[in-house]
């Protein structure tokens, strides 16, 4: 896996490429022709409006629900035509809105789940007992889960819910993770540590797309943003470029 | 009351109650994870009987002797073809009707039973059928026993109850301990989560058909060796009872089906023992609506709303 992610590092082809998708449930149509590209190695955001369709569009990505009309590029592969358990397996893990944990499942078997989407734990580990990869490296990042292991995930505190959703989602090394406002129901003192984690993470080449409510924290976070407006997206610049927009001091900070 | 016939109605409702869990398992999975009643489980469970008979036939025609071997190549035969055809009715009957409402499956599901008694009964015939007995004896307990005072069990009966136990144990291993029994749980819990994480939540579904029917399969071959006799028909009735086990345990958890298999096959072994054994099974259904009513959840059932 490592030599594969070295390789699209070297491509020209951005990581994540959406091209004018649209997407929606029966007959509502959420997502309006939207195209955007987030660069390997980038952390980009996206914000907007509640039910503006920054979730719709996460699940856009993994095909749930597909994209209608337009074409959604991972590393060059159209992926638009695949299955969301096949992207998944490609290596793009979603921490999605409200945290979907298993809750009559243990933590650390939460954490297994996260490795469902390595190719030999698909194809022919499903026996094993274990499974390969260590929750070590997730327990390092939150303590708390590590006390917690052996608890069922429907007895963690929503904030643990939230550390336990992405760590599943880390468990697999993903090249590309999707994060639905990561930073709900976190305490400020929490909160800035999973965007400290966030970078780290970065470093160590996973690339993140992230929805947040907060965009204050996502654009001091992010290289560069997306402004999503009712299924369209009206805006981009970096990070820096938006938090001195007028128009977006107005509509999402508070407007001073 | 006589001890001994207290005891033998404990020992004849722990064998049927463990042939009624062996079933009650593949109905509760499948609600488990889609959320319906496989309707055609009764089925299924009909066909292992002919495919035991079958394989049964076969092994005397190459002149197999050992016992335990006999049994084991059934078993094995029964289980697979029998896991085959419940694999075959969730392609054909309930996989084409999964986004469409939850009516829809369930008359899928009374026509593929219909389908599956009239395709037994012109291919095999309608009249009874019967397999030879293969394994005889029995236990007295006391072993000096005189007139009615003993127990007995015969070798048939311990033989039910252990493979049942053993295939139970089986599946819960599976199912609480390997990742293929986690994307099963999963997969129950939250199917758009667990298809997020990878898992092929089609194929999960396909392998808990399997795994009922397999179980299924288990029970057919046994009760079969033991009553001898079996008709297009006995799907229908074994099909309600464990259904009734399974809502008894709660529908949707393992351990209750098993649970709810034993106290049925007790509950009616002693009413048939000590009140009316023609009303048996008028008993065990007015089981079933009681629960229905006053406890849809059963014993070890999840109360809906903890669901998320
Ligand atoms: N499963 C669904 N079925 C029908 N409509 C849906 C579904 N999910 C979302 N929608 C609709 O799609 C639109 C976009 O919703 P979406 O959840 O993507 O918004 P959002 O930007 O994530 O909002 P929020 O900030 O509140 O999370 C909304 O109008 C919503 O009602
Ligand atoms: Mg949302």
């Amino acid at each position: 896996m490592s030599e594969s992610r070295s390789a699209s590092a070297v491509t020209p082809e951005p990581l994540l490429r959406v091209h004018e998708i649209c997407a929606g449930y029966g007959a509502i149509e959420a997502l309006h022709g939207i195209s955007l590209q987030v660069q390997s190695g980038e952390i980009v955001a996206l914000i907007g409006a509640n039910g503006a369709g920054k979730s719709s569009l996460l699940m856009s990505i993994c095909a749930n629900p597909p994209a209608r009309k337009g074409k959604i590029f991972f590393a060059g592969q159209d992926i638009t035509v695949l299955a969301t358990h096949q992207i998944a397996r490609l290596g793009v893990a979603h921490v999605p809105e409200g945290r979907r944990v298993f809750t009559y499942m243990t933590v650390a078997e939460n954490l297994a789940m996260g490795l469902m989407a390595l190719p030999e734990q698909a194809n022919h580990g499903l026996l094993q007992a274990g499974g390969g990869a260590d929750p070590e490296q997730i327990y390092h990042l939150f303590p708390r889960l590590r006390e917690r292991a052996q608890q069922r995930a429907g007895t963690l505190s929503g904030g643990e819910q939230q550390m336990l959703a992405i760590g599943r989602a880390l468990m697999s090394r993903p090249r590309l993770l999707l994060l639905d406002e990561p930073s709900l129901g976190l305490a400020p003192q929490i909160m800035g540590r999973i965007f400290a984690t966030l970078r780290d993470i970065v470093k160590e080449g996973t690339t993140i797309f992230l929805v947040e409510q907060n965009a204050n924290q996502a654009l001091q976070l992010a290289d560069r943003a997306y402004v999503l407006v009712n299924g369209r997206i009206t805006l981009s610049g970096t990070g820096k470029e938006l938090l001195a927009s007028p128009e977006i001091r107005k509509a999402y900070l508070g407007g001073h | 009351m006589d001890i001994y016939i207290v005891g033998q109605q404990l020992v004849n409702g722990l064998v049927l109650g463990s042939t009624y869990g062996l079933i009650a398992v593949g109905y509760t999975m499948v609600y488990g994870i889609i959320g319906m009643i496989n309707f055609a489980h009764g089925e299924i469970y009909m066909i292992s009987a002919y495919l035991t008979a079958i394989f049964l036939a076969l092994a005397s025609y190459f002149g197999l002797q050992s016992v335990p071997v006999v049994l084991l190549l059934v078993l094995f035969a029964t289980v697979f073809l029998t896991a085959l055809y419940g694999w075959s009715v969730e392609q054909i009957a309930y996989r084409p009707l999964r986004h469409s409402n939850r009516l829809a499956p369930l008359i899928s599901a009374i026509g593929i039973s219909l389908i599956l008694q009239n395709y037994i009964r012109i291919s095999q015939g309608a009249r009874n059928q019967g397999v030879p007995p293969v394994l005889d004896g029995v236990w007295r307990i006391p072993s000096s026993a005189i007139d009615q005072h003993f127990i007995q069990i015969t070798y048939l009966q311990s033989l039910i109850v252990v493979t049942a136990l053993a295939s139970m144990a089986l599946l819960t291993w599976i199912i609480h301990r390997t990742a293929l029994g986690r994307a099963c749980r999963a997969t129950q819990q939250d199917r758009i989560m667990a298809n997020l994480l990878g898992v092929d939540t089609d194929r999960i579904i396909s392998v808990v058909f399997v795994m009922g029917a397999a179980m299924a399969a288990v029970a057919g071959m046994l009760v079969t060796l033991n009553y001898g006799s079996f008709d297009f028909y006995i799907g229908f009735l074994m099909g309600i009872k464990a259904f009734t086990a399974a809502v008894l345990g709660g529908i949707g958890s393992l351990p209750g089906a098993m649970l709810g298999g034993v106290v049925l096959g007790l509950a009616e072994s002693f009413f048939a023992g000590f009140v009316n054994s023609d009303y048996k099974d008028v008993f065990a259904f007015s089981l079933l609506i009681l629960f229905l009513i006053f406890r849809p959840s059963g014993f070890l059932g999840v109360p809906e709303v903890e669901k998320v």
